[in-house]
């Protein structure tokens, strides 16, 4: 049951909740080896974009190829493939860090999980905290142990909502370098954000929503604040 | 595969409440008030109303199996990990099945300290068919689980949910809770009805049945909003 892909495509995709339009028509596309960010003020349809990458959500209309196949195509194999870092998380309180990554190693039923649980606690600098339960835990160490965790079955597509929210200077520069690894690992990252500073460093390609619609989609060539200021404020259109 | 998944999130499920307690104590507490409040109404100088023990059990077990269900997949919501746990290649019937044993198994729990307090309270005789009592407990704990887990996941994001869930469960549960009641006042007669009684057991076990197989099958496309 092995599935894989170099590239995630997003081709009209519309989701509506009820009469509500959360998103329009977007097409969108992301390679391996690239970080995609998505912008846009709140309620633009980011994060609803993002769990229809997840294959949490199923979209109204249009369809999400994750190389030639759809989800429903790829089947559950597809999800092996995706770690997803939301902003609540993912890990249980009343769990220490290294039992939280031992379930979730065993729920997608990896090998040698000591290995990489251990692993996982280095890059996440918890080693030394691993048998403490995640309550105990500051919303840095936190983070870190929920992108070990999405990262622990090595997956192709990440996933991150938010994920620089309520970090300091100091860790929201270790996410970047880690995400920058995982670019140059050919992983494909796509990052919903509204810290521009981040998006400047990390970005190589920006979606910008509002009110449910794509207002652009291009590479960052650098300019993101002034673009992304430019669509939001203007309500421009990309064709 | 299937089974691993089942037990690792039953283990875990175990493992947070043996840490926290939350839900146990909670749901027994609840439980115990409910049969205390009922005695209070309902014992006169010692002697209780006819047939009352049977309604009261189910009733405590409906009443505390709705609040562990709620409580339960609140757990699961606070951190979102309910998504964590859908985002796994793991089978999700499987997911499900986990969760369900943890709450089958949390009634049962309750059920044991439910059942003497009743017998005391209202002299029920419990002690006369221990083995088709055990039964019919845990066939109406299976039925009433296995709506309650498959409702309580597909609401865990809904606003209402706390209201949704028993307006939803009671009415589809009603018919393991009256085969429960049924059941139950047969073994509590004083010349327990031993045939009525394995008739309300198998009829239990044919809702375990329906409402299992229908919460596995509907479980997968209900969870992907």
């Amino acid at each position: 049951m092995t599935f894989d892909f170099d590239q995630v495509a997003v081709r009209d995709v519309s989701r509506h909740y009820g009469r509500r339009r959360a998103l329009s028509r977007v097409s969108l596309e992301c390679r391996a080896g690239e970080v995609l960010g998505l912008l846009g003020p709140n309620g633009a349809g980011k994060s609803t974009l993002l769990s229809i990458l997840a294959t949490l959500l199923a979209p109204s209309a249009g369809e999400v190829r994750y190389g030639a196949k759809t989800a429903t195509q790829a089947g559950p194999a597809l999800r092996s493939r995706l770690g997803f870092l939301s902003h609540d998380l993912h890990l249980y309180p009343e769990l220490t860090a290294r039992e939280n990554l031992v379930f979730f190693a065993k729920l997608y039923n990896l090998g040698r999980v000591d290995d990489r649980v251990a692993a996982a606690l280095e890059r996440a600098s918890l080693t030394p905290r691993r048998d403490d339960m995640v309550s105990g835990f500051s919303r840095g160490m936190r983070q870190r142990l929920a992108l070990e965790r999405a990262l622990l079955h090595d997956p192709r597509l990440l996933l991150l909502d938010e994920p620089f929210t309520g970090l300091d200077d100091a860790s929201v520069d270790a996410l970047v370098a880690r995400l920058k690894e995982l670019r140059a690992a050919e992983r494909i990252v796509v990052v919903v954000t509204h810290d521009l500073d981040v998006a400047e460093r990390l970005l190589d390609k920006v979606a910008v929503l509002k009110e449910g619609r794509l207002a652009a989609f291009d590479h960052a060539h650098g300019r993101i604040r002034e673009n992304y200021r430019a669509h939001v404020a203007a309500g421009d259109r990309c064709s | 595969m299937f089974l691993k998944v089942a037990w690792l999130v039953v283990r875990k499920d175990l493992t947070v409440e043996v840490r926290s307690r939350e839900i146990l104590y909670t749901t027994v507490f609840f439980a115990v008030a409910c049969v205390l409040v009922f005695a209070f109404a309902l014992v006169k100088e010692g002697r209780p109303l006819e047939d009352a023990a049977a309604g009261i059990m189910w009733i405590s077990v409906a009443f505390s199996g709705t609040l562990a269900l709620g409580r339960t997949f609140e757990r699961e919501r606070h951190s979102e990990t309910l998504r964590a746990l859908m985002l796994a290649p793991a089978s999700r019937p499987a997911i499900y099945v986990g969760k369900l044993l943890g709450i089958i198994l949390l009634l049962l729990i309750v059920e044991a300290v439910l059942v003497p307090l009743i017998g005391l309270l209202f002299h029920a005789p419990i002690a006369s068919r221990p083995f088709s009592l055990i039964g019919l407990l845990v066939a109406g704990s299976v039925g009433f689980s296995a709506c309650g887990t498959l409702f309580a996941a597909m609401l865990v994001r809904a606003r209402s949910r706390d209201v949704l869930l028993p307006i939803l469960l009671y009415p589809i549960t009603i018919p393991v809770i009256i085969a429960g009641v049924r059941g139950t006042a047969a073994l509590f007669e004083p010349v327990p009805a031993d045939d009525l009684a394995q008739m309300w057991l198998a009829l239990l076990a044919f809702f375990d049945i329906v409402f299992v197989t229908l919460s596995l099958w509907t479980f997968e496309p209900l969870m992907t909003e």
